[in-house]
């Protein structure tokens, strides 16, 4: 049933870390870096990580059980949640309080856990919308076709070789709402490159997804490495994690537990501990990603 | 029975100032929710300020009708303002009471007599149409909108619009408005602009994830369609006295259901169901008294007249429940988001 | 043949006429099908006066009327020393108080030998057939007659009790049925003028000595109407998953065509309930009360302790609350989620229906829009009490119910509802989840 193990292995980045592995370990070339970023919901302390930093040109992956507190810490690095208290910074600089539109203008883009394509709107809009540099979207050059005319022709081009890419350009006229799970996925990701994105972070891309598209979605993820993008994403796919990821980043009750590549992480006793914790009846087999773990009720 | 009397008066709700001023509201709706999915449910309150914006500035500070007219978009940009710099975060139904406070809020300090010297109260304001001044200075009257009137007085057209010289200009000034009003509308809708907008009704995460000024563009569109209604609001008041009776919950309900008729992400649903609206409103209250008084159904005339307004309300959940697009909308493009 | 041409002729004339009136005197009557149907009180007739001293005006004297049952308004001179309120009924009584410490230093209302009162601040005017009564006080050196403001705060403070009392009957329904469906229900208001329309046509039908027996059935009717609304309208709707805003727009329109046919039933004047008039005995000072107000908060209060009860006790009431938490949890453990909403419907329906009566005779008097009068201070107190709790929307009521009362003394009685509503505004913004709601988690 793994769909990915037909495709070739890829190539791995390693030597990505500085001194000894362990969690909040130095990278050499830190895209990301966050700093005591604390979030409490009432009593509930949901994340408090100390350190943590990103690898550039790499893809991380970010895993851990249910509620450890993986999409609310997403959500304050890209500025749809603040933080209680720390500071995070993107390419050096300091993204505290920075909201988050100003955050994907800096190239820090992010998709959702649960897809966000914009139903009514065709498949090429949505792809037209991803576009940050089209002035007639100021409500001042709107008014006036011929100040913007030529640029959504060169949008819509540009749109229509990533749309190719992704096999979705056959749909660009049907709306968002009329395309599966999956596809919506594809074009989510696929909006999210018509930014020009830096980072591109990843809420659990492969999640209801069909696993005829899985692979394709695996490439494009590998295919954003070798563009020089970074990936971070969430996952629970033990399986895509080991095969695409080059670092590994675990967190556990709002912690970053352990780090380390893929294949070492799955051995560390904090990173078994932490899946067992919570989910008892787990077998370890699924954990260390021999067998591709059950669907489990998402995260909220 | 004058079946054909009645249905000369009903078309000629084709052409009313009163259709202008709802098509030009109602076009303000479709830009809040509609394009926005912003749930404007204090439409009332922007059209109050127009028209007593208007009013109060011919009246109380003495202005020409045309800068009195810009007092009236004036307040009701500067009350999108108040109101959306709080509340554009809001979920949409908390949006729509909040919006809903506010308009009554309005109306309620119009209606008082706190400021009875202003507003006039419960009497409302008039005489502001004519060459009039102001109320402390009735003498230094310049001439107001009806002196503008370029067409000489009499009586021009044919049945059903066989009408003077007020009415048509009316019609005209209206027409000219509603079709600029019209036409930057579709403009706008139809650009990048427009796309980002439809795109923040559909999730407003996915837009802001792209990088666009969520918050900038709702006020944007809060505060276009706020002036159309407030454009609104001046229409009526052109046409007669401003009195905060009128400026209710109802007319923003009547709105939507004019709204809901035509469509709500269309550009021309409006002034359709605006047109529809009243020409049935026309229409069933001249025939159910009409049909009461030969007889014909078996109630006083007065209780027929209201029949029209039980209508409207059911008319208004059964299209929710049936046709969500509107009359002329596109059936895929439901403009209800889930 | 050539009569009727000419007749026809005459009734076309007529009616383009007629049109052209329409459309430039009737815009105003037609785009005003509802006379100020939320919140403010209907006040189409009027009470006027002069207040001058030794014939020059006396601006900003505060003026108090007082009507049947509970009406109250409190009005200031202008600049030409008068002064308008507006009275809800003609052919009535009003008493008009002008209270003297707003006068300047050492002049009082002189007596005025026209008329037989011994305080001569408090005047009782008859408006007439014609809705119109003139009232003009004197003023002169004389003795001040002085109402201690503790008197004015018990009043008021009574006064809002009742109120909030009355409130909270129709909002911990408002509420339930938001926390058990999640509908902004806007035809609540519909709901709460039902209980009081029933008890009238019912007292109407059987006559004012039964009105004991009318209350009781036109609660049944009530419950009845909140179970038909729901098996006709409300669960076809969630069964076919519709969206709550698409719910919320169906309520507004089933608000209007409601409302509309209360209207075409008994017109838009005010009806009395017998009772209405009942004699107000003084407790102290110059505060006042009457026996409605007594029997209004005495029901209103074993009412809600008969709620509080069946939601905390009974296994429905458990339900109820298990549902407003979380309701595809309380589905998949086996609540019958379609029959509990049935039965929060009716009970929802109940409760307004009783405040609807209450309100008939704390307005006092019965019409059609009567409900949507005080729909938005109903959706006050629900949301400041925390949406979809119902012991919140409880707290809320009181609240609005004592501050919409408590801020006549300190500004125009014509703007008491705006306080409410800026609470209702403020709310919303800064603690959406209420006064004893929870936080929802993000994300």
């Amino acid at each position: 049933m793994s769909s990915s193990t037909s495709s070739s292995s890829p190539v791995k980045s390693t030597g990505l870390h500085v001194g000894a592995i362990k969690p909040g370990v130095a990278k050499k070339d830190p895209i990301l870096v966050a700093d005591g970023v604390r979030r409490q919901f009432g009593g509930l302390v949901a994340v408090e990580v100390e350190h943590v930093e990103i690898p550039r040109n790499a893809i991380t992956a970010l895993i851990g059980p249910n509620g450890a507190g993986k999409t609310t810490f997403f959500n304050l690095l890209t500025g749809f949640d603040q933080p209680n208290d720390g500071k995070w910074s993107f390419n050096g600089k300091s993204l505290a309080g920075v909201s988050a539109f100003k955050v994907a203008r800096l190239g820090l883009i992010r998709t959702f856990q649960l897809t966000k394509a914009l139903g009514l709107l065709t498949v090429m809009d949505n792809m037209k919308l991803g576009s940050t540099e089209q002035r007639g979207e100021k409500l001042s050059a709107s008014l006036f076709p011929f100040l913007w005319k030529k640029k959504d022709a060169e949008i819509e081009d540009k749109a229509l070789e990533i749309l190719r890419r992704f096999k979705l350009d056959e749909k660009k006229d049907d709306f968002a709402a009329s395309l599966s799970g999956g596809q919506r996925k594809l074009l989510e990701m696929a909006r999210a490159l018509m930014t020009n994105p830096e980072l591109v972070m990843l809420d659990e891309p492969m999640a209801g997804v069909n696993p005829a598209l899985t692979e394709s979605l695996l490439e494009h993820i590998l295919n954003l490495k070798q563009e020089g993008m970074t990936v971070l994403f969430v996952e629970h796919d033990m399986h895509m994690v080991r095969h695409i990821a080059d670092w590994v980043i675990v967190m556990a009750e709002g912690k970053v537990v352990a780090e380390g590549a893929p294949d070492e992480v799955m051995k560390n006793p904090a990173v078994i501990d932490a899946y067992l914790g919570s989910h008892q009846d787990i077998d370890l087999g699924t954990v260390t990603g021999r067998v591709t773990l059950p669907t489990l009720p998402k995260e909220k | 029975m004058d079946f054909l009397g009645i249905l000369s008066s009903s078309v000629s709700f084709i052409l009313a100032p009163t259709t202008l001023a709802y098509a030009l509201a109602t076009l303000g709706l479709a830009v809040h929710f509609g394009f926005g999915g912003l749930l404007n449910m204090g439409m009332a309150g922007f059209m109050a300020l127009g028209a007593y914006g208007y009013a109060i500035g011919v009246l109380t500070f003495g202005l020409p009708w045309y800068l009195a007219a810009f007092v009236g978009i004036g307040a009701a940009i500067v009350f999108a303002l108040i109101l959306g710099i709080p509340t554009l975060r809001l979920r949409g139904d908390y949006l729509a009471i909040v919006t809903i406070a506010a308009a009554e809020i309005v109306r309620l300090l119009l209606l008082s007599s706190a400021f009875g010297g202003v507003t006039g109260s419960a009497d409302g304001l008039s005489g502001f149409n004519g060459p009039g001044g102001t109320i402390t200075n009735p003498a230094e009257g310049a001439g107001g909108f009806d002196q503008s009137n370029p067409i000489p007085a009499g009586t021009y057209g044919f049945p059903p619009f066989l009408d003077n010289e007020r009415i048509w200009y009316l019609r005209i000034v209206g027409a000219i408005i509603l079709g600029l009003a019209i036409f930057i509308v579709w403009r706008l809708v139809n650009s990048p602009w427009g796309r980002v907008i439809k795109g923040i009704r559909e999730d407003e995460d996915a837009v802001r994830s792209l990088g666009k000024n969520v918050f900038a563009y709702k006020m944007q569109a809060l505060i276009i369609g706020g002036v159309l209604g407030a454009l609104g609001g001046l229409m009526l008041a052109f046409s007669t006295n401003v009195n905060s009776s009128v400026y209710v919950t109802s007319l923003t309900f009547f709105l939507w259901t004019a709204l809901l008729l035509g469509g709500a992400a269309t550009v021309f649903g409006p002034l359709a169901g605006s047109i529809i609206f009243w020409v049935l409103q026309a229409f069933l209250g001249l025939l159910f008294p009409a049909l009461a008084e030969v007889g014909l159904m078996p109630f006083s005339t007065i209780q027929a007249s209201q029949i029209k307004f039980i209508i409207v309300g059911f008319a208004l959940v059964l299209l929710v429940v049936f046709r969500p697009q509107g009359l002329f909308g596109n059936k895929k493009e439901l403009t209800f988001v889930k | 043949m050539r009569t009727r041409s000419t007749m026809r002729r005459r009734i076309a004339r007529l009616a383009s006429a007629l049109s052209a009136f329409a459309l430039a005197f009737g815009a105003l009557a037609i785009a005003a099908p509802a006379q100020a149907d939320v919140v403010n009180a209907e006040m189409p007739f009027k009470v006027s006066g002069n207040v001058q001293n030794q014939g020059k005006p006396v601006a900003g004297v505060t003026v108090t009327l007082t009507g049947a049952a509970g009406y109250t308004a409190t009005v200031a001179t202008d600049a030409d020393g008068k002064f308008v309120a507006g009275v809800p009924a003609k052919e009535a009584d009003y008493t008009v108080t002008l209270d003297e410490t707003t006068l300047p230093e050492g002049i009082a209302v002189i007596d005025n030998p026209a008329t037989t009162f011994v305080e001569a601040n408090v005047q009782t005017v008859t408006v007439g057939p014609g809705g119109r009564a003139t009232m003009n006080f004197f003023i002169g050196q004389g003795e001040r007659h002085t109402t201690s403001f503790v008197d004015q705060v018990v009043q008021r403070l009574i006064s809002g009790l009742n109120f909030g009392l009355m409130l909270a009957l129709a909002s911990v329904g408002l509420s339930l049925i938001y926390g058990t469906t999640g509908i902004s229900n806007f035809a609540h208001a519909e709901l709460v003028t039902f209980g009081a329309v029933a008890t009238f046509g019912l007292v109407a039908l059987m006559g004012p000595g039964l009105l004991w027996l009318a209350i009781p059935i036109a609660l049944i009717l009530s419950a009845g109407l909140g179970w038909g609304l729901d098996a006709a309208l409300w669960a076809p709707l969630r069964r076919r998953g519709m969206g709550l805003v698409q719910l919320m727009i169906v309520s507004i329109g089933l608000s209007l065509g409601i409302r509309y046919t209360y209207q075409f039933f008994i017109g838009g004047s005010t009806e009395q309930l017998p009772g209405s008039d009942a004699e107000r005995f003084k407790l102290f000072g110059s505060v006042t009360l009457s026996i409605t107000d007594i029997v209004s908060m005495g029901l209103s209060v074993i009412l809600i302790v008969a709620f509080a009860l069946w939601l905390s006790r009974t296994k429905i009431g458990k339900a109820t609350r298990a549902i407003s938490d979380n309701p595809s949890l309380a589905a998949s453990s086996g609540i019958d989620v379609d029959g509990v909403v049935r039965i929060v419907w009716i009970i929802g329906s109940v409760l307004a229906g009783f405040s609807g009566i209450l309100w008939a005779y704390f307005r006092p008097g019965i019409r059609w829009d009567m409900g949507g009068q005080i729909l938005l201070l109903i959706f006050a107190a629900t949301t400041l009490g925390g949406l979809g709790t119902a012991y919140g929307a409880l707290v809320g009521s009181l609240i609005v119910g004592v501050l919409v009362e408590g801020s006549s003394l300190f500004i125009p009685s014509d703007l008491k509802y705006v306080g409410a509503l800026v609470i209702l505004i403020g709310i919303l913004l800064f603690r959406p989840q209420g006064i004893l709601g929870r936080k929802e988690r993000v994300g």
